[in-house]
Formats: C-alpha cells, sequence, structure tokens
C-alpha cells in the first residue's frame, strides 16, 4: 500500500510543459531516488510534492490523503535543498530548532536538537556558526535540521551536488545510514546514476516531463523500458539492425555494410524486444542497444563475429573499454582485460553470455536522435 | 511561492500610486487650467518668456557642466587609489567619499563661510594681496560649478573604483600578451568595460546636478536654473506659471530617467565572469611615493576644510565677527543656547519627529511594495518598481509644487485633503521622497536573498509571518537600516521640499539655518549645520556597514 502517492501531476510554466502525467507510489520506509537530466521536470516534481509549486492537474496523497492543496508549512515533510539553504542568521541548534517551534517545548526541543545532531555525527555543535562549518558538514546539519520535527517524508534535492568529489562517496554513505536509521520514507532528486542506484531502493526515470520506467537499479540496468533509459543508464552502444522473428535480428543493418564478407555482416544475433516493439514483425528496422559488458571479442570462425579496428583504448584500472569500427559501419565500444587488444588492432566482436542481453528499441529519425544526443 | 498575492499587491500599487503618481498628474492637469477651463496658456507664456526657456537652458548646460567636471575629478582619483599603492592610501580613499555625506544646504553654507566674500579663503588671499576689496564674489554659474564639482565628482569616484575592482585582471593581461601598450590597453579595455560604471555615474550627477536647489538658490543671485525659477513664481503668487515650469523640469527629468533605465541594461551585458581584480602598483621611487602622499594629504585638507569650517563658525558669538582675518571670539554659546532655549531647538525636534515618521512610513511601504516587486515577475512587479524609483528621478522641487498642489484643496472622493498648513503636509513629502531609498534598499536585498532560505522555513512548518519574522526581516536587516539611515538623513537634511510646504510652526533645521543666515547669525547657522552633518556621517557609517555585512 502505498503511503505517498502522485497522480497524473501536470505542471508548465507559461508555455513551457515540464511535467507530464507524473504517476508514482512510495511505499513506507522506502528511498525513491528520482533519476534525469537537467530539463527531466525531476527538481519541479519534488517541488510539488513539497508544496512549493502547485500542480496544474493531478493529486498528491499521503496516506490516501488528499495534501496537493496544502501549503509547504502544514505538509510536515522535511527538505534538504540544493544548496542547504540554512539561515545564516541563526546557530547550527538554532536552525535545527527551527522547525521545532510548536512542536516541542523548550527542554524537549534542546533534546531532539541534539539528538538530530547526534544521528548526522555532529555532536557538540549546536553552537557554532553556520558560515564556520565546512561543506559537509553543513549538508549534514540541513539534513538533522530537516529530521528534526520528525517529518512524514524527507525530500533531498540533488543533496551530495556541492560536495567535493572525494567528499561525495563518504557522505553519500553517512547519508544512507542517517535515512535508514530513521527509518523515514524518502524521495531524492538526482541526475548522477551511481548516487540513485546507491541511495534508491528504487529509481524512477524521468526525461523530457514523462515517466520513462521506475524499478530497482537491476531492473533499470538489465531490462531498460525505452531507449532513453538504455542510453542515460549505464554505458551503451547503438546499432541498427533488421528484425527476423523470435527475438533474432541482423546485424548490422544491411543499409550501413560497406564491403561484404564473412565478417563484415550482416549477421545473425539473438537480442530482447523492449515492450514497445510489442507487434513489430519480421523485416523491421530496429535499433539495438547492447552493453560492452555484453560484447568481447573472439578469435576468427565464429559465426557471429563482426570484423573491426580499435579506434581507441580507456584504461580503468580492472577494465578496459575498447571503441571499434566496425567494417561493416557503426561504432561499439567493448569491455576486455587489459591487455585484450591495442589500438589500431584488427579485432573481431560477438555477443557475450555473460552480460546482460542486448535490447531491441523502435529506431529513432535521426533528428530525434541528436535531441537525446543533446540531453 | 506565490499564493493569492494579486490583491494586497494592488492595494500597495494603489496607494503608491495616490503618493508618486497621482500629485504629478494633478500639477499637470492645473498646469492646463483644469477641468472646465483647459488652456494652454501657461505653457505659451513659458515659452514666450525669455527668461523662462533661459531658465530651462541653465538646468541642462549647468548639468552637463556637472558631469564633465565630476568626471574630471573622481575618475584619475579613482584610477590613484585603486590602482596604486602609497602611504596613507586607505584613510585618504575614505575621506575622498566624504563630500556625498553632507546635505547640499549644508555644504553650500560651508563654501559660504570659506570662500564667500567674507569668508575664510578670500580674507586670506585679501589680506596676503593687500587687496581693498574681496577677490572674488561667490556668485552665478562659477560658483553653483564650484559646489556641483565638490559634492559630485564622488559619484564618479565610487563607481569608477567599483568597476575597476570588478575587472578581471586576466583581460588587462590578455591585452598586454597581445602586444598592447599601456595606453591601449587603457583605451581599448579598461574605458570600454568601465563604460557601465561610467554612464550610472554620469546619469546619476546629470540627475543630481539638474535637481539641485540649495547652490543655484543661494549662490545664483540673478542666475536662475528651472528649480529656483520655480519657487520665485511661487513666491510671485504665478502659480499656473509655476506649474507649466514644473511640468517641464518633470518632463526632463523622466527623459533622464529613461536613460538611466537604459544605461543600466548596457550594464547587465557583460561577461559574467567575476575575475580577480589587478595587483595595486606599488609606486617605486621615493620620490613618486612622497608626491602621491603629498598631493593626496594636500587635497584631503581641502575636502575636509569645509566641515573644519563649518565646526569654527559654530563658535563664533552673534555679531562679533566683523572685519578681522579671524573670528575675535570663540565660545559654546550657540551650542548652549541650541539646547536650553526651547525656540532655537524647535526645529531640531520639528526635524526630528517628521523626518522619523517618515522614515518609519517609508520603511514600512517600500518594503511591502519591494516584497510584491520582487515575488512577482509580471506587470504588476513591475509597476510597483517603477512606482517607487519615481521619486528619485523628479526634482524634489517637482514633488513639492505637486503635493502643494494636490493636498491645498478639499475633494475627498478624488483623493484630495488640505494638508497644505498642516504639520502633516512635510511628513508626507518626505515619505513619498524616501520611498526609493527605503524600498530599492529592500528590493535589493530580497533579489540577493536565497529564495530557498524561505522555502526552508515553510518546509519546516513556519507560516508566513514567522517566516518574514525569523527569516526574512532578520536576514534583510542591514539592508533596511541602511536605506531607513539614508532616508532618516534626507529628510533631517532637507531643504528643497521644506522651503515651499513648511509652516512657521513645523520649521525644519534647514529653513532655521536660513533665517539665521538671513539674521546674519552665522554661528547658530554653522551650529545646525554641524548637527546635521554628524547626523549624516553617522548614518553613512551605518550604511556602510550594512553594505559590508
Amino acid at each position: 500500500m502505498a503511503f505517498l502517492s502522485l497522480e497524473q501531476l501536470d505542471k508548465s510554466f507559461g508555455a513551457q510543459t515540464v511535467l507530464r502525467g507524473l504517476s508514482l507510489e512510495v511505499a513506507k520506509g522506502e528511498i525513491l531516488a528520482l533519476l534525469g537530466p537537467s530539463g527531466s521536470g525531476k527538481t519541479t516534481a519534488l517541488r510539488l510534492i513539497a508544496g512549493f509549486e502547485a500542480p496544474d492537474r493531478g493529486r498528491i496523497r499521503v496516506e490516501s490523503a488528499d495534501v496537493t492543496a496544502l501549503p509547504p508549512e502544514r505538509r510536515h515533510f522535511g527538505m534538504v535543498f540544493q544548496h542547504y539553504a540554512l539561515f545564516p542568521h541563526l546557530t547550527v541548534g538554532e536552525n535545527v530548532a527551527f522547525g521545532l517551534a510548536g512542536v516541542a517545548g523548550k527542554v524537549d526541543s534542546a533534546r531532539r536538537v541534539a539528538e538530530a545532531l547526534n544521528l548526522v555525527e555532529l555532536p557538540g555543535f549546536a553552537g557554532r556558526r553556520v558560515g564556520e562549518i565546512s561543506g559537509g558538514q553543513q549538508q549534514r546539519v540541513a539534513l538533522a535540521r530537516a529530521l528534526a520535527p520528525e517529518p512524514r517524508v524527507l525530500l533531498l534535492d540533488e543533496p551530495l551536488s556541492n560536495l567535493d568529489p572525494t567528499l561525495r562517496e563518504r557522505t553519500r554513505r553517512e547519508l544512507k545510514r542517517a535515512i535508514q536509521r530513521v527509518g523515514i520514507t524518502t524521495v531524492l532528486v538526482t541526475h548522477e546514476q551511481e548516487e540513485a542506484f546507491h541511495l534508491g531502493d528504487r529509481v524512477a526515470v524521468l526525461h523530457g516531463g514523462v515517466l520513462h520506467q521506475v524499478g530497482s537499479p537491476e531492473d533499470l540496468y538489465e531490462r531498460p523500458a525505452t531507449r532513453f533509459v538504455a542510453t542515460f543508464v549505464g554505458r551503451a552502444s547503438v546499432l541498427p539492425c533488421v528484425l527476423e522473428g523470435d527475438g533474432a535480428v541482423w546485424v548490422p543493418h544491411p543499409a550501413l555494410s560497406g564491403p561484404t564478407g564473412a565478417a563484415a555482416g550482416p549477421v545473425r544475433w539473438s537480442a530482447a524486444p523492449a515492450p514497445e516493439l510489442a507487434g513489430a514483425g519480421p523485416g523491421e528496422e530496429v535499433d539495438l542497444v547492447v552493453r560492452p559488458e555484453s560484447l568481447t571479442f573472439v578469435g576468427a570462425g565464429d559465426p557471429r563475429a563482426l570484423a573491426g579496428r580499435v579506434t581507441e583504448r580507456r584504461y580503468a584500472g580492472p577494465v578496459t573499454y575498447y571503441q571499434v569500427a566496425l567494417a561493416a559501419g557503426g561504432e561499439v565500444e567493448v569491455l576486455a582485460p587489459p591487455g585484450a587488444a591495442t589500438t589500431g588492432d584488427a579485432v573481431r566482436v560477438a555477443p557475450d553470455a555473460q552480460g546482460p542481453a542486448p535490447r531491441l528499441f523502435r529506431q529513432m529519425r535521426e533528428q530525434a536522435r541528436d535531441q537525446v544526443r543533446d540531453n | 511561492m506565490k499564493r493569492a498575492t494579486l490583491l494586497p499587491a494592488l492595494l500597495i500599487a494603489a496607494l503608491l500610486a495616490w503618493l508618486v503618481g497621482y500629485p504629478l498628474l494633478m500639477t499637470l492637469i492645473e498646469a492646463l487650467g483644469g477641468p472646465g477651463r483647459w488652456t494652454l496658456g501657461w505653457f505659451g507664456e513659458f515659452f514666450s518668456r525669455r527668461d523662462e526657456w533661459m531658465a530651462l537652458w541653465r538646468s541642462l548646460w549647468i548639468s552637463a557642466a556637472s558631469v564633465i567636471l565630476a568626471a574630471v575629478v573622481g575618475v584619475p582619483l579613482a584610477f590613484l587609489f585603486e590602482r596604486t599603492e602609497f602611504p596613507g592610501r586607505r584613510v585618504l580613499g575614505a575621506i575622498v567619499a566624504l563630500p556625498v555625506a553632507l546635505p547640499p544646504l549644508v555644504g553650500v553654507i560651508a563654501f559660504l563661510f570659506l570662500y564667500g566674500e567674507s569668508g575664510f579663503a578670500s580674507r586670506a588671499v585679501q589680506a596676503a594681496l593687500g587687496l581693498s576689496q574681496p577677490p572674488w564674489r561667490l556668485v552665478g554659474p562659477g560658483a553653483i560649478l564650484l559646489v556641483h564639482a565638490y559634492s559630485m565628482y564622488v559619484y564618479f569616484y565610487l563607481f569608477t573604483r567599483a568597476g575597476l575592482a570588478r575587472l578581471d585582471a586576466a583581460l588587462l593581461e590578455a591585452a598586454a600578451s597581445l602586444g598592447a601598450s599601456r595606453w591601449r590597453t587603457l583605451f581599448r579595455v579598461t574605458l570600454p568595460l568601465l563604460r557601465p560604471a561610467l554612464a550610472g555615474a554620469a546619469l546619476l550627477t546629470f540627475m543630481t546636478a539638474l535637481a539641485s536647489f540649495s547652490a543655484p538658490y543661494l549662490f545664483g543671485g540673478g542666475f536662475r536654473v528651472m528649480t529656483t525659477q520655480i519657487v520665485a513664481s511661487r513666491l510671485n503668487g504665478e502659480l499656473g506659471l509655476a506649474q507649466a515650469e514644473t511640468v517641464m523640469l518633470a518632463l526632463l527629468a523622466l527623459l533622464g530617467l529613461q536613460a538611466m533605465r537604459r544605461a543600466d541594461r548596457v550594464a547587465a551585458v557583460g561577461t559574467g565572469v567575476r575575475g580577480i581584480a589587478p595587483a595595486r602598483k606599488r609606486l617605486r621611487t621615493p620620490l613618486a611615493r612622497g608626491l602621491a602622499g603629498f598631493f593626496g594629504w594636500l587635497l584631503a585638507i581641502f575636502l575636509l576644510l569645509p566641515h573644519a569650517v563649518l565646526a569654527l563658525v559654530s563658535l563664533v558669538p552673534p555679531f562679533t565677527w566683523t572685519s578681522q582675518f579671524f573670528p575675535p571670539v570663540l565660545n559654546f554659546g550657540n551650542w548652549t543656547s541650541l539646547v536650553s532655549q526651547s525656540e532655537r531647538l524647535r526645529p531640531v525636534v520639528n526635524s526630528l519627529w517628521m523626518a522619523a515618521v517618515a522614515t518609519v512610513a517609508a520603511l514600512g511601504l517600500g518594503f511591502a511594495a519591494a516584497r510584491f516587486a520582487a515575488a512577482r515577475r509580471d506587470r504588476m512587479g513591475g509597476l510597483l518598481e517603477g512606482l517607487i524609483a519615481v521619486p528619485w528621478a523628479v526634482p524634489g522641487t517637482v514633488f513639492a509644487v505637486a503635493l502643494a498642489t494636490t493636498f491645498s484643496a478639499h475633494q475627498p472622493w478624488l483623493g484630495r485633503f488640505v494638508l497644505i498648513g498642516t504639520p502633516w503636509i512635510l511628513p508626507l513629502a518626505y515619505l513619498v521622497r524616501n520611498l526609493p531609498l527605503t524600498g530599492r534598499a529592500a528590493l535589493a536585498g530580497l533579489r540577493q536573498l536565497d529564495p530557498s532560505l524561505e522555502e526552508a522555513a515553510a518546509s519546516l512548518g513556519a507560516g508566513r509571518w514567522r517566516r518574514l519574522g525569523r527569516v526574512t526581516l532578520p536576514l534583510l536587516r542591514p539592508a533596511l537600516a541602511a536605506g531607513a539611515g539614508l532616508a532618516f538623513i534626507t529628510a533631517l537634511g532637507d531643504f528643497v521640499v521644506s522651503i515651499v510646504l513648511y509652516t512657521f510652526d513645523t520649521r525644519p533645521i534647514s529653513i532655521e539655518i536660513l533665517s539665521s543666515l538671513r539674521l546674519q547669525d552665522l554661528g547658530m547657522a554653522a551650529a545646525y549645520g554641524v548637527l546635521l552633518m554628524t547626523a549624516s556621517a553617522a548614518a553613512f557609517l551605518l550604511w556602510g556597514q550594512g553594505e559590508a555585512g
């Protein structure tokens, strides 16, 4: 049973539509991450939940009570802002106590401030000035302030984007620990996949104001519902191809084929069609999206092999990424051991059963493809 | 977070329109004869009389000349203090900005005591050269321009310094690495980048000079500019003509405001990159350092002389200083009588309560208008912002005549009440004149405020009034205090509006200074002047802290 639910939310600013029919459900105690590029509408969604903006259409419910028309100060939601929004004229303790006025008495309030600061591992910081503490500490004070009044829902707007990259991972772990200790229903907004995967029990991917998919990180990565999710979440290469039926395709698309020959293709691969391809028949032109770890280098003689040449090698510690220009046209990225090839080598590429199966999506027209790339 | 703010915003806009726009409109209507008696007669009169359009022309050229003089003094000073390092630079740099803190009338009488026919400087020169006559007379356009240059170069000085401090050193280094000489860099890079600052200073100087009243009134003699011409026409009982003159001056000022807004828009175009200001050049040779220090202190003495002379003359008992070079008797008689005699204290009390009432009201109204203007990015917001800016651009004389016109009739259904001759007209006039100071300060503060601070307070359960009292107002306190301080001293030292609207019972300090001068009681005039000067200095100190904080 959903604790927080968004039902068919629409929002535009002037002529610009920012959210279209957004529906989401968050269970009690669950952490939901809203993931998307800038301009996807994720921050607007969070501001609608907080009550800073009113939706043009749709409802927001908490435990089936409609809060859509409730002003933010009466929603009893806690929020951590991107730039923290700590009150600069108040001390750390006064900031944390701000939301306790009218909720708790003086003694009780002091106790709860201390508890909240303990929770974020900043005991004894109550007397400090906000300007005196570091960025990471400010982030934790903002969290303590949001949690102190024991809100029904916690909202986090890009909570880590203001921190040094070196600090970010540690703070992320601390953040997750603190949220889990309190067990609060949480919605967080981020544009970083790693952050969403680490913090979110489930992740909702937004693009162009539309919800593309919501599910566990594994769902999103292994079974992306849309072409956008497939390319935005994780690394992937796209190859145009022709549908055969029974999940088999000819790759690459014959139109790309340059020199013919056994190794140049087209060859027959197997792939999983996305739901949007339901009803597509053999002969249809589709796009194949494949993860680097789902491809491997093979020797001559493999009937599924496509010939190509390594154009770029990117060493990343335990693994190495190889950019391969296929002889038949098109480019793919292959994950392989560091010693597998060097730049300029002639190689053969074939699917690797170890990785997630390649997915098939409806082919995009050139223009639409450019748009996705811009985002 | 905008929820149902239209109605209160409309109410504030209506109140502002009644205070700011309506009197100007009334003046235009009455200058055209009024309903049923429409006529262009007064404007015909205005254009057919030579001394009328001569006054208009003089206002224009005096203002233009003031801009040039102020720039010639202020810009080089700004370069000197921002780009070089020499002993005493910090202290001198602050002293150089001092003249802006002097209320106009006080500056004018200080100049009178210094450079007037019987001033210290003229007496010194006369004695040194053994002349039988004073060496010069402080009268006419030259005298007006001298006072203008003294008080208005500060705009160029401050704006240029701020512009130079914002300049990215990398741009100058880029010019040098491309082979540009120091002069080429100055003319092709530095000055073009300073253009918005210079344009801003030029327009501010122009508007201030156009509205200037004290200097032309006391030093003009037969040389009348628009502001003094309007007051003279009213004194002659030619009310219709005075209204036509007022309309002409208001039109001129509104053209200036239009130009200023355009300059603002130019200023908004920039690289957007806030670089690191170029390091100050240390003057190398001891000779250069010595010269800079010497001329710096000479300048400081020149700038501080008016203040010192004012303090000195305030110690001169009435009718004791006649032909001597230095006053023969000095004591605190003026000060004790100022404190002990109720008739002497009266103008001080008047000015204090009227300025206080006007400031509190202007603070409340200005803040309310600014809040709605900042929250609403629509036409209503623009209207509110425009309304609080208008009294800043329109000369004080214009507003004084407009208020006198509007509030001398009893037509409650038209929003007109007889306030002229009552104690309420001056506080009302000060309030209107103060609106831009408090309103713009509040608006600037609100625009710098991170909107998520209020949202954070809301998400923590704070309602509208708690957000205002616990978050917005405490954070805006420095800006509001600065605006209120400036508003208070402006009202306290006001002369231009008071001379048109005062009554004997509510005469403010400035009017008392004028009558003391007329009675040849220089010491008393100076004592009042010192009072205003001190209050202004205190307010500017507060302002400086508000800017820094």
